[in-house]
């Protein structure tokens, strides 16, 4: 079948009154708790999953493509319309759509935002329907070894790439991995980190753990810090745009999008570089520079269509090869394995009805977006108001009752309680939070494709580079894990392409009794000299 | 660095070691649990149960020393903010453990009194620690919260949460 008659059957799938009003029912939900300030949209989806138990898979995924560009699209409002946003990806969002909504012109910024998201939206999903099918077709001839190649990039990617601290990163993944180790093992029933509780044999449910981490964590990370003052909430009627915002706003859509779906799509992608990059590209091409820094539309049109078209990226290893490369994706695969579906690149064979529903709902959920918030938007406005204590309450309320209603029993909780205090801490501590989730999601799939492996070879460690593609992965994670020391190298060997800024800063910090330090304090004036002290020190 | 008041000092403001710490144990722990694995070498297996224990204990320590050696070098993790997150001040430990107090109360009475009982006091206890006071309006709004998820999951999802303490009334 090809893809557009199996997408027109998903369509036919997604368009029954029931799953169409799942949709509706999914973009709503997702829009009103994303809007919700401290909720994000894989927190969002994982206390949603809960209410998705009771649906056959089909309705359940249609429900959860409506909650995840639904709590995208929750998630530029807060930003816009509060002075700080909630996740990484927003931050670009908000730089400039917060000045708009300042300088009067909120209604404008949530209308670029709105039409931007689903013009994004839709043409990145449009490119996962074309795409995903080629990449399953590659991804089919594809053997232990280089799955298990491509698993192990996809982690070291996350961990190395994003975040602040690498370091931090490892830990955060170490602790990851150790939490999917708990059960039993598959292939030989042994008992691992259950310290003899009968409950931890079957393994620490995920569901549980992305809760916790994401729920738990962030209510009491929040409540440690509350802010005392509320913010600022910036009253907004109906979005609308002018003649001349659309003129503005059209390009950037586009020329975001060209930059959030590919990033998206990349084991390390992430929606935060294409933001930064469209941000950046905008600024340049700008008619209206000056405008940049006191609210210039094109600074909100570009980056959410990045966004948005990073989230369909996303959404392309994740179903064509299983591998999830942000926190939402992970969740949603956690909701597959919930359900007894094999993620991986069988997905579209063995699932195909399910999966080209869930694209075309997608599509549908895009749409119900655009023309449902438009006019719901001084209400969204109005949930920001929500008094703190509530809405923190109400989120440990429904963790728990996630949590709870999975297993019927309390041990989960205590379980709940446990890893919340250990989201909570990694939050104090800078640890991120998404390689402990990836690593608690795909370490017992390495497992497996790592003792395929072996098994082939009869226990040879050479088999695990028997395929072409999984010397080249090889390759690429040797070069992102050596890249910090490769770039030191390279400014080492060149040291007059140091700017003499950077010169200077870093031979301040070191030994005040080095000569050179001496001579880089006058490095902003003679850059040659400040630059040839660096490099000798 | 021997004598103990340098040290003291040393270990001020570093309570980013008791990470190290924790990555430590679990590390060791880890690795104690993978050497008491039995297990015999298998033709079909020979990767077996215990070698992934042993890289995952293996990233856990290295990266246990590797922090401690950063921290003590200032190397600092950055705290993560938010829409509501204050960092100016230091984290309010008298809204925290009373919300971890009505947290185990929960987990405590849940099977025995029942969710609407027990998510009441979860939710009217949440709304407390972090700073509700019209007791009344917060009391009101925490039954109807468990009432109506008891019985929105009961008919809506076919989820039977505990009746417990109120079997027959509810």
């Amino acid at each position: 079948m090809d893809v557009f008659s199996s997408l027109m059957d998903g369509f036919a799938t997604a368009l029954t009154p029931m799953n169409f009003l799942y949709a509706v029912i999914g973009v709503v939900l997702g829009t009103a708790v994303g809007v919700l300030p401290g909720l994000g949209p894989a927190m969002t989806v994982a206390l949603l999953l809960p209410v998705t138990y009771a649906l056959e898979p089909t309705s359940a995924f249609i429900m959860f493509a409506g909650i995840y560009y639904g709590g995208m699209y929750g998630g530029s409002t807060t930003s816009i319309l509060l002075n700080t946003p909630g996740e990484s990806s927003s931050v670009v969002t908000a730089i400039e759509g917060n000045k708009m909504a300042k300088a009067g012109r909120a209604a404008q910024a949530l209308a670029t935002a709105a039409i931007g998201s689903f013009v994004a939206g839709t043409i990145g999903t449009a490119l996962l329907a074309v795409c995903a099918p080629i990449v399953v077709e590659f991804a089919i001839s594809l053997g232990a070894p280089s799955y298990f190649a491509i698993m192990v990039l996809a982690l070291l990617a996350v961990t190395a790439v994003l975040g602040s601290s690498r370091l931090r990163g490892f830990a955060s993944l170490g602790l990851g991995l150790a939490i999917g180790l708990v059960g039993l093992d598959v292939v030989t029933g042994q008992a691992r980190l259950t310290f003899g509780v009968p409950l931890l044999a079957d393994g620490l449910d995920i569901v549980v753990v992305a809760v916790a981490i994401f729920a738990v964590g962030e209510a009491l990370w929040v409540a440690a810090h509350l802010r005392r003052t509320p913010l600022q909430v910036i009253p907004v009627g109906r979005p609308w745009m002018g003649k001349k915002d659309w003129k503005r706003s059209w390009k950037p859509w586009l020329r975001g999008t060209a930059f959030g779906f590919p990033f998206g799509a990349l084991p390390a992608g992430g929606a935060e570089i294409p933001t930064f990059l469209s941000y950046v590209t905008e600024k340049k091409l700008s008619k209206h520079p000056e405008e940049f820094g006191k609210g210039a539309i094109e600074g909100v049109a570009g980056p959410e269509a990045a966004n948005n078209a990073a989230a369909a990226g996303t959404l392309t290893p994740m179903l064509a090869l299983g591998l999830p490369t942000n926190a939402t994706a992970a969740v949603m695969l956690a909701a597959f394995t919930q359900y007894g579906i094999q993620p991986g690149p069988q997905l579209f064979e063995s699932q195909g009805p399910l999966v080209w529903a869930l694209i075309a709902s997608l599509f549908i959920g895009n749409f119900l977006l655009l023309i449902i918030n438009l006019p719901l938007a001084p209400l969204w406005a109005k949930l920001l108001q929500i008094p703190r204590p509530y809405l923190y309450a109400g989120i440990l309320f429904f963790a728990t009752l996630g949590a709870y209603s999975v297993n019927l029993q309390a041990f989960d909780l205590v379980l709940l309680l446990t890893l919340g205090a250990l989201g909570f801490m990694m939050r104090r501590f800078g640890l991120p939070v998404l390689p402990l989730i990836l690593g608690v999601i795909l370490g017992p799939r390495i497992e497996k494709q790592l003792r395929q492996t072996l098994q082939l070879s009869a226990g040879d460690p050479a088999g695990l580079w028997s395929e072409p593609i999984a010397v080249g992965i090889y390759i690429i994670i040797a070069l992102i894990l050596l890249w910090p020391l490769l770039f030191k190298l390279i400014r080492r060997n060149r040291p007059a392409a140091v700017p003499a800024g950077v010169a200077a800063t870093r031979s301040g910090a070191s030994e005040p009794t080095d000569a050179s330090g001496g001579s880089a304090s006058h490095g902003s004036h003679r850059a040659t000299t400040g630059g040839d002290g660096d490099g000798g020190g | 660095m021997s004598s103990s008041p340098t040290l003291a000092s040393r270990l001020k403001g570093r309570s980013e070691l008791g990470v190290a710490l924790l990555l430590g144990a679990a590390g060791a722990l880890v690795i104690w649990d993978a050497t008491r694995i039995a297990t015999t070498y298998s033709q079909s297996d020979p990767v077996g149960p215990k070698t992934l224990p042993f890289i995952v204990g293996g990233l856990l320590l290295v990266c246990a020393v590797m922090l401690a050696v950063n921290v003590f070098r200032g190397g600092k993790g950055e705290a993560e903010g938010g829409e509501d997150v204050d960092l100016s001040h230091p984290a309010d430990w008298k809204t925290v453990l009373p919300l971890a107090g009505a947290f185990i109360a929960n987990i405590l009475l849940i099977d025995w009194a029942g969710w609407v009982i027990s998510g009441t006091i979860l939710f009217w206890g949440s709304v407390w620690a972090l700073g509700g006071r019209n007791y009344i309006r917060d009391g009101l709004i925490s039954v109807a919260m468990s009432l109506l998820t008891f019985y929105g999951f009961y008919l809506g999802l076919g989820i039977n949460l505990p009746a417990g303490l109120l079997e027959g009334l509810l």
